[in-house]
């Protein structure tokens, strides 16, 4: 579904990422654990194109997100192309990043309308039913503002699945939230991981999350794979001291 | 203070023509302002240099010259003379926008970067991304300074008397001073009282549409009812 081949990413003379390979297949669910400033959020944006890349390649769903084919030749990717592979990508943010302007039904109908040709009707048929998915039928005509933080992300899911994506990118999404508010949201998202056939690439620090929700632990440092393997063994079995070090940081913290 | 229903009624003759100057003068300048202060954006970089070369010149240099210019000179390149009035709106026009262009950029700049990611990542063309989400968040902040430019316009508007549109500095100066030379102290606070009123009405429309605008993003504009309700669920 999504490969990787020699990705580099450079911000300024700092590199991000050098000679990234990996693959997800459909429907797989890959957690990216690893110390903050490895990386891991940047193969979402690069996944988004909200960054662009410095060398190698990113395809999804068979067709090349960072470039194009033009003439038998790749050339680097317009915005009309990756616009267009792009849309079967959805993205949750880790500040929810609802749109101020509208109300909880304009953040949910507006990109089916505008972008993916619904008629008014079906784009709210739609919003309404993943409102009741996410545990907020009552919430249609409210204002974002007036919603909890974690109201907020539930509706920000929802937003992004308005697209009907087949990747769902999850970044960091219960970081920014109070600690109660936490469980509900991971407990909406496993209850999506099992009822869809959707491929997601996760960003989290919740290590009890990553362990049942993920088919694969892709562990991160200074920009590479250090180790990657199902849940139950990465966790358990760490191969790489690095991984044993990370993880014990974490478990010692909470 | 005999004369003065005659003063009033005279100066209340130009209000007109300092009010269409005015209103046409605010509309011109908020087109202008848009289309200069969007360009400034663009990533176009030629486009961005002839939006630059618009502000700074108009910004640059002054207005009464600039409104010479156009009644004065114009007519010698190109043949015939436009109408005071309409000379005086493209002036005010032109001038302001120049301001407004600036307005309009650091607004739409100030909307966070996460909110063009949000809709990025919600495959918006670059176009929809503006129309949508940017620019009707950008508006709120753009309110404030745009009622500062608009009243600065109006006072502006006394300029027309150069080139003796019947707006009420020419009026004032004009009529009133050579006829009742002795009421000169009246005469001209009364001018500047018809300013401030004027004024006023400006502020107040702007702040109406603050409010409404500020209520729409469900910040403080909203009624305090509803914050007070956020705070406490």
């Amino acid at each position: 579904m999504i490969v990787f081949d020699g990705v580099e990413k450079r911000f300024g003379d700092r590199t991000v990422l050098s000679d990234l390979n990996f693959s997800v297949q459909p429907g797989e669910h890959v957690t990216l654990i690893g110390p903050s400033g490895s990386g891991k959020t940047t193969i979402l944006r690069l996944l988004m194109c909200l960054e662009s890349i410095d060398a190698g390649t990113i395809s999804v769903g068979g067709s090349y997100l960072s470039h194009m084919e033009k003439g038998g030749k790749l050339v680097p990717a317009d915005e009309r192309h990756s616009r267009q592979v792009r849309k079967r990508i959805g993205m949750v943010f880790q500040q929810f990043n609802l749109f101020p302007n509208m109300t909880v039904r304009g953040n949910l109908t507006e990109a089916p309308t505008r972008v993916l040709g619904l008629s008014r009707d079906e784009a709210t048929a739609r919003a309404k039913e993943l409102l009741d998915l996410v545990g907020l039928a009552d919430k249609l005509d409210e204002h974002p503002s007036r919603l909890s933080g974690g109201q907020q992300q539930r509706v920000a899911i929802a937003r992004a699945l308005a697209m009907r994506p087949s990747v769902l990118l999850l970044d960091e999404v219960t970081s920014a939230l109070d600690p109660e508010l936490v469980a509900g949201v991971l407990a909406l998202l496993r209850d999506i991981g099992r009822s869809t056939d959707i491929t997601i690439l996760c960003v989290t620090h919740e290590m009890g999350f990553a362990r049942d929700f993920s088919d694969r632990v892709m562990m991160f440092d200074g920009g590479r794979v250090i180790e990657q393997a199902p849940p139950a063994e990465l966790f358990t079995e760490p191969r790489e001291p690095r991984t044993r070090e990370f993880l014990s940081a974490l478990l010692s913290r909470g | 203070m005999e004369n003065l229903p005659r003063i009033v009624a005279v100066l209340l003759d130009g209000v007109p023509a300092t009010v269409i100057a005015t209103l046409g003068g605010i509309v011109l300048t908020i087109v202008l302002s848009f289309v200069a202060g969007l360009a400034l954006l663009s990533p176009q970089r030629w486009l961005r240099a002839v939006s630059r070369v618009y502000v700074e010149l108009f910004r640059g240099t002054s207005e009464v010259v600039q409104l010479f210019w156009i009644f004065f000179v114009l007519p010698v390149l190109v043949g015939f003379q436009l109408v005071p009035l309409f000379a005086g709106i493209v002036v005010l026009g032109l001038n302001h926008g120049a301001y407004g262009a600036e307005i309009v950029r650091g607004a739409v700049q100030s909307v966070p970067r996460a909110q063009v990611e949000a809709a990025t990542a919600l495959s918006f063309s670059p176009a929809q991304r503006m129309r949508r989400v940017v620019l009707p968040q950008a508006v709120v902040e753009m309110l404030p300074p745009f009622n500062n430019l608009f009243i600065q316009l109006l006072k502006s508007s006394a300029i027309l008397s150069f080139i003796v549109v019947s707006e009420v500095t020419e009026r004032g100066v004009q009529v009133l001073v050579p006829n009742f030379g002795s009421d000169i102290v009246l005469i001209f606070t009364l001018m500047l009282v018809i300013y401030l009123l004027l004024a006023l009405v400006i502020t107040a429309v702007m702040r109406t549409l603050e409010r409404v605008a500020a209520g729409r993003l469900g910040r403080r504009g909203a009624s305090r009812q509803a914050r007070a309700e956020v705070a406490v669920g």
